[in-house]
């Protein structure tokens, strides 16, 4: 039997253990956010957002330049990737949750996480062979296919995870009133679980967007905006994980401080996805 | 439309329909739906075997029966349920109006909209407001007529009793209101499709003495309109709501009865060892 005070003391051990090793996970992740910042602040100006990069020799003239032709592409990339993930993913991850016992759903599963797994340059690489090499071009929709691959697993795996948080007594309640099983899943149970869903998209989203191996031999990248609409999906465009590696490799130093800047971009958009998912999963009161 | 008793010579004495018939004494009154020779196997074992009786029109009939005796089996295999559950297999028939509906090509679906359920733990549809809770059934399916629907939505809800207290915020959600509400909206949810029968398992097991009195209420005024039937493990309340009752046991179907025959004078030693107390 131990004595009160022993227990106080271990009691108070484990708290300071716990305490400290929440601290060393935290401190990497602002270890780069507080770097990035203070490198890249220096570039943060009205100028990112409204100019192009051109050609190296622009700041030398005086001409300005900054990454909105990068800001654009990223957006540009990252929603046809969604585009073409999400059918793709909602389906599966409905098969796997509404149907458990189709034949289908082990061989799916398996090819889902071996999918998941799979580095993201394979991924690039694929998209490479489908789109780039029969279409002669470098392209936004390259980019596209490649991130929807990164995408897509995650997609079925959480949306699965979403429909199957919902009580087989709603589904049952229901059927019970004579719906066929697809109006129960289509009106009640993906309604219901719309939350669980939209924050798997948010999540897939935000993972896709720091990719850049795969982006960089199917959108390539670009200096400049694309001259026509039609471009931004057709021909090569600048997405941020992909310009910050160019930016960073290169031998000039005002580069190489926009390179930092664009850290600064990438974490934006990144910690806004998450925001925007908690906003989402928010509890509801009525 | 309705199928009178005309039971085939059976072996076992407790499902002989002409024994159970002759006790009854009323040969003409029509009947909705009846179970034939009925078993219901999960995997390797009987959940319920060879269970044999008519549910008469417009009667509450109650299945009583200790915990795991099969009751609730029964009823899910009235609106075949039992097709959503893995490794089930039903045997014999239950005759709906005089069909069969097990038959090879009878959709379900429709099965099921003609036996509305009710389940012991009410569940609205989380996203939707009590109107289209109300309406769910029918909006569903394509009826998308709102003058209809408004009618629907009233008829429903004044026959389940829940008309005078929700009338004002129909548009409110659904998972608002108390726990007997919820009950309430269930109920008018499946009689919004106008079933011919209403299956009720434990309809008012999770719900207090208040809300349980007023369902009762509730059941004896719809019975003119609707056959109901309920499964309860509350034989008092059994003997206060049913006209006919069913004794289940392991499986089996022990006796069946009018109820003030079955509580005052019944007839084998295990339904009066149950209602006695002395088990279940």
């Amino acid at each position: 039997m131990k004595s009160l005070k022993q227990r106080y003391m271990r009691e108070n051990i484990m708290k300071v253990f716990i305490i400290l090793n929440t601290i060393l996970v935290i401190t990497p992740l602002i270890i780069i956010l507080a770097y990035v910042i203070v490198r890249g602040i220096g570039a943060i100006n009205i100028d990112l957002f409204t100019q192009e990069l051109g050609s190296p020799s622009r700041a030398m003239v005086g001409r300005p330049t900054g990454l909105a032709h990068t800001i654009i592409g990223t957006f540009v990339v990252d929603f046809l990737a969604l585009i073409i993930a999400v059918p793709f993913g909602l389906g599966a991850g409905i098969m796997l949750s509404e149907y458990p016992d189709h034949k289908l759903n082990p061989l799916m599963r398996v090819m889902n996480d071996t999918l998941n797994g799979m580095p993201a340059v394979l991924k690039g690489l694929l998209a490479w062979a489908l789109v780039v090499k029969p279409m002669g071009s470098f392209s936004g929709l390259s980019g596209g296919v490649a991130l929807a691959f990164v995408m897509l697993p995650i997609i079925a795996r959480s949306t699965e995870s979403a429909l199957m948080n919902i009580p087989w007594s709603i589904r049952e309640a229901g059927l019970a009133i004579g719906l066929p099983r697809w109006r129960v899943i289509t009106s009640v149970v993906i309604p219901a679980s719309k939350t669980g869903l939209v924050t798997g998209l948010l999540l897939a989203f935000a993972r896709a967007v720091g990719e850049a191996a795969p982006l960089l031999f199917t959108s390539f990248g670009n200096n400049y905006k694309s001259a026509t609409l039609l471009g931004w999906i057709f021909g090569p465009v600048d997405t941020l994980p992909q310009r910050l590696y160019s930016l960073a490799i290169s031998p000039y130093k005002h580069w190489h401080q926009l390179g930092w800047a664009a850290g600064i971009l990438l974490l934006l958009f990144v910690i806004l996805s998450f925001i925007i998912a908690r906003f989402v999963a928010r509890e509801k009161k009525y | 439309m309705f199928r009178n008793v005309k039971r085939k010579n059976s072996d076992n004495e407790l499902t002989d329909m002409s024994f159970t018939k002759s006790k009854i004494g009323s040969i003409n009154m029509p009947i909705r739906l009846e179970s034939q020779n009925l078993s219901v196997i999960y995997g390797t074992t009987y959940g319920i075997k060879e269970i044999s009786f008519p549910i008469y029109d417009k009667k509450v009939t109650a299945l009583i029966g200790p915990s795991g005796c099969g009751k609730t089996t029964f009823l899910r295999a009235m609106n075949r349920m039992h097709d959503l559950t893995r490794n089930t297999c039903i045997e014999g028939s239950v005759y709906l109006n005089g069909k069969d509906i097990y038959a090879p090509k009878v959709d379900p679906v429709i099965i099921r909209r003609k036996l509305g359920m009710v389940f012991q733990k009410p569940t609205p549809f989380p996203t939707m407001s009590i109107y289209d809770n109300v309406i769910a059934g029918l909006k569903l399916v394509g009826i998308k007529k709102r003058a209809y629907l408004d009618e629907v939505v009233e008829r429903s809800l004044k026959q389940a009793a829940l008309w005078e207290e929700v009338k004002d915020r129909l548009k409110t959600p659904g998972g608002s209101l108390s726990g007997g509400q919820q009950q309430r909206l269930s109920i008018a949810r499946a009689l919004a499709v106008e079933p011919d029968v209403l299956l009720m398992d434990e309809p008012t097991s999770s719900l207090d003495p208040q809300s349980t009195n007023r369902i009762e209420e509730l059941i004896e005024t719809l019975k003119k309109q609707v056959t109901i039937v309920v499964v309860t493990h509350n034989m008092q309340q059994a003997a206060r709501i049913s006209d006919f009752t069913a004794f289940f046991y392991l499986g089996k179907l022990i006796e069946y009865n009018s109820t003030t025959k079955m509580f005052t004078v019944p007839e084998h030693k295990q339904t009066e060892d149950y209602l006695s107390g002395k088990f279940g």
